[in-house]
């Protein structure tokens, strides 16, 4: 069996065309993972570029409404490009720089993963190329113009339901068709062996500094943490320090669109099964004949038939639970935190914010919550207004 | 071993590409028929799939054409059960992982066998991967094809001493779909393929035209045509086995221009 398993997941599904290119990858991050010149030129573009450490911040009203354990809120949001997708991004692009590549390549769903890496291909000097689903660029129209003034090609794909699965299959399509000079810049914790592996490595910086600055501020680890999943880099990110910890309970929130009992949903580990799709065994929506469901989501970013394999794993050994978040629950905390901490998060990270919403008031209040705003919501203000039924537009 | 070494005992092989179902399953049919015909020496069937990331847009497009006709797993085992009356040239299914995975490996590939399906293509399976489905391939006798791209260098020879029934050279870089021109240099591939295996090697991946199979053929033992075909179901829809037939004789007499397999004892004239 091929490497980069967890469990009966993950793995390397990919046309022979591209196993010479993974492999040449994988190599190349076990060299530079424990090179220091690369590890510290990482951390300053980390520190000094996309302005880490993200401060992990005591939501003190929200706790005082909700009532129940103390809310933290670790806030992603607040790094340079406005999302955690930046801290994957500079680590992959200065490893595709260090592979000798000058041209960047990714997928994105609502717009956040593609701006990081137009950001940072500007940055290193790369060409860069972005594949969106068509019915995505409307949904986020400002992130396409973004990503274009930052001197990103961006390429609208129509195949299939036009949303960000249909990105990922047209990305490595491309990939397939030029690898000398290309890195396909993957943006979550999924794909062929090593992606999930490199991108978790590079968000796991989320879940060593809330770890260190809860030990700080609290002198213990909280009881729960709690994070959005689509692929699931942030939420992978946000747990993986804490894996080890069984105390600490490990949330995922996936995004159930109009609900679980409707086929409007992209709640993958509530409604899928066992499949091979996008290089990786995981959880996937899919027919009984193995048709990959066309899913839905109010959240571009979340709006995935898949999740990662690690997530896969963590759930089929219990260590994690997952949990589905609707369109309108994620919307009223939007809405929530907006008004309770003056923070919008993404409309992503909301699905994390409502469930924190269920959880804190049946909890103690000695108990600690953290919910990873995986971040910022501005881009969604007009698509939240138009779902109020005010016709907004950027 | 499978019948899939007979489709190379007669010179140079021809393989057609089909996507079962596009438009219905009753074209599949025709066209089938249409291309044992015209010289169609082995027929990969393509079972659709919702996502084929190896595809270019013009067998993406016959996929959908096909999925929304509604075509279901069971019900292409059901036309090939049918086919199988009369039809004797080998046949391979193409599809994807999860295609079969999703059905059941063990059940799928049973099937397999009892349809008198000879191989399986899995474009999404590569060396590393075969061992989910292997073990059930050889003990139904259904050979797993293994695939060869221009990037594979160092694994050509890993690939090609463990392959069965046929290896798929793939051209060129990326998807299928029409080329006009291929500028890899298949000859060098072939020669460090012969050097670990005696397994037929039939390139596919962007030959659309007469000339260019001719070429192709002439540095390997068999040239697969897909997308070419597919465009032209696109173009006639449940017409199109006679357009469909006619561009498969032009194929088929241009690989047999091209010397056979030397490796290969010609077997009965059928």
């Amino acid at each position: 069996m091929s490497q980069g398993r967890f469990g009966i997941h993950g793995g390397q599904y990919i046309p022979e065309t591209l196993m010479n290119a993974v492999i040449e990858l994988e190599e190349a991050y076990n060299h530079y993972k424990q090179d220091p010149d690369f590890n510290r030129e990482l951390t300053e573009l980390l520190n000094e570029y996309a302005g880490r450490p993200s401060r992990l911040y005591f939501a003190r009203k929200m706790t005082r409404d909700l009532g129940g354990a103390k809310i933290y809120l670790k806030r992603e949001d607040l790094n340079h490009t406005g999302a955690h997708k930046i801290n994957n991004v500079l680590g992959q692009a200065l490893l595709a720089k260090k592979m000798g590549k000058t041209r960047l390549i990714a997928e994105t769903g609502a717009g956040q993963h593609g701006v990081a890496t137009a950001t940072a291909a500007a940055l290193l000097d790369m060409e860069c190329v972005v594949f969106m689903g068509v019915e995505d660029t409307v949904r986020q129209a400002l992130n396409v113009y973004r990503m274009r003034l930052l001197g990103a090609e961006v390429i609208p794909v129509a195949t299939g339901t036009g949303t960000l699965k249909d990105a990922v299959s047209e990305a490595m399509r491309e990939w397939t068709s030029r690898i000398s000079d290309t890195h396909y810049c993957l943006g979550s914790v999924m794909g062929p062996h090593p992606f999930p592996t490199i991108v978790r490595d590079f968000q796991a910086v989320i879940s060593r500094e809330i770890r260190e600055e809860m030990l700080k501020k609290e002198g213990r680890l909280p009881d729960a943490v709690i994070a959005c999943v689509g692929g699931g880099s942030n939420a992978i990110g946000s747990f993986y320090h804490f894996i080890g910890d069984e105390s600490v309970r490990l949330i995922g929130c996936e995004a159930a669109g109009r609900g679980v009992d409707t086929f409007e949903t992209a709640a993958t580990i509530a409604t899928g099964r066992v499949g091979i799709f996008h290089g990786m065994k995981s959880y996937f929506c899919q027919d009984e004949d193995g048709q990959i469901a066309p899913v839905y989501s109010i959240s571009a970013g979340l709006d995935y038939p898949g999740v990662g394999p690690e997530h896969a794993y963590l759930h089929d050994i219990g260590r994690a639970e997952y949990v589905p978040v609707t369109d309108d629950e994620a919307v009223n905390a939007f809405e929530y935190l907006a008004r309770m901490e003056g923070i919008i998060p993404a409309i992503e990270s909301a699905h994390a914010v409502s469930y924190a919403m269920k959880l804190a008031p049946a909890m103690s209040e000695d108990k600690i919550i953290v919910i990873t705003i995986s971040g910022r919501g501005d881009k969604d203000c007009a698509a939240i207004a138009r779902y109020r039924g005010e016709d907004i537009h950027e | 071993m499978s019948k899939i070494k007979e489709a190379f005992r007669k010179g140079k092989a021809f393989i057609p590409f089909i996507t079962c179902g596009d438009p219905d399953l009753e074209t599949t049919a025709a066209l089938v028929r249409a291309a044992v015909a015209n010289g169609a020496d082995l027929i990969e069937l393509g079972i659709p799939f919702s996502d084929p990331t190896a595809e270019g847009p013009v067998i993406q497009a016959a996929n959908i054409r096909a999925l929304s006709g509604g075509i279901k797993t069971d019900q292409i085992f059901e036309f090939v059960r049918d086919m199988r009356r009369d039809i004797t040239v080998p046949m391979v299914f193409m599809t994807y992982a999860n295609v079969v995975f999703s059905y059941g490996a063990a059940g799928f590939i049973s099937t397999c066998r009892e349809l008198g399906i000879d191989g399986l293509i899995l474009p999404d399976l590569p060396f590393e991967e075969k061992g989910e489905f292997l073990p059930l391939c050889r003990e139904q006798g259904v050979d797993l094809i293994s695939m060869i791209a221009p990037t594979s260098e160092d694994r050509i020879g890993m690939i090609a001493r463990e392959a069965e029934g046929f290896i798929y050279l793939v051209s060129s870089l990326g998807v299928t779909g029409v080329r006009s021109r291929i500028t890899t240099d298949l000859s060098a591939i072939v020669q460090v393929i012969r050097e670990n295996t005696s397994v037929p090697v039939a390139v596919g991946f962007g030959i659309s035209t007469p000339d260019q199979a001719k070429k192709m053929a002439a540095v390997a033992d068999g040239v697969i045509v897909g997308s070419a075909i597919i465009k032209l179901m696109e173009q006639y829809g449940k017409e199109s086995a006679e357009p469909v037939g006619a561009y498969i004789k032009s194929m088929k007499e241009a690989v047999s221009q091209a010397a056979a397999h030397p490796d290969l004892p010609a077997g009965p004239d059928v």
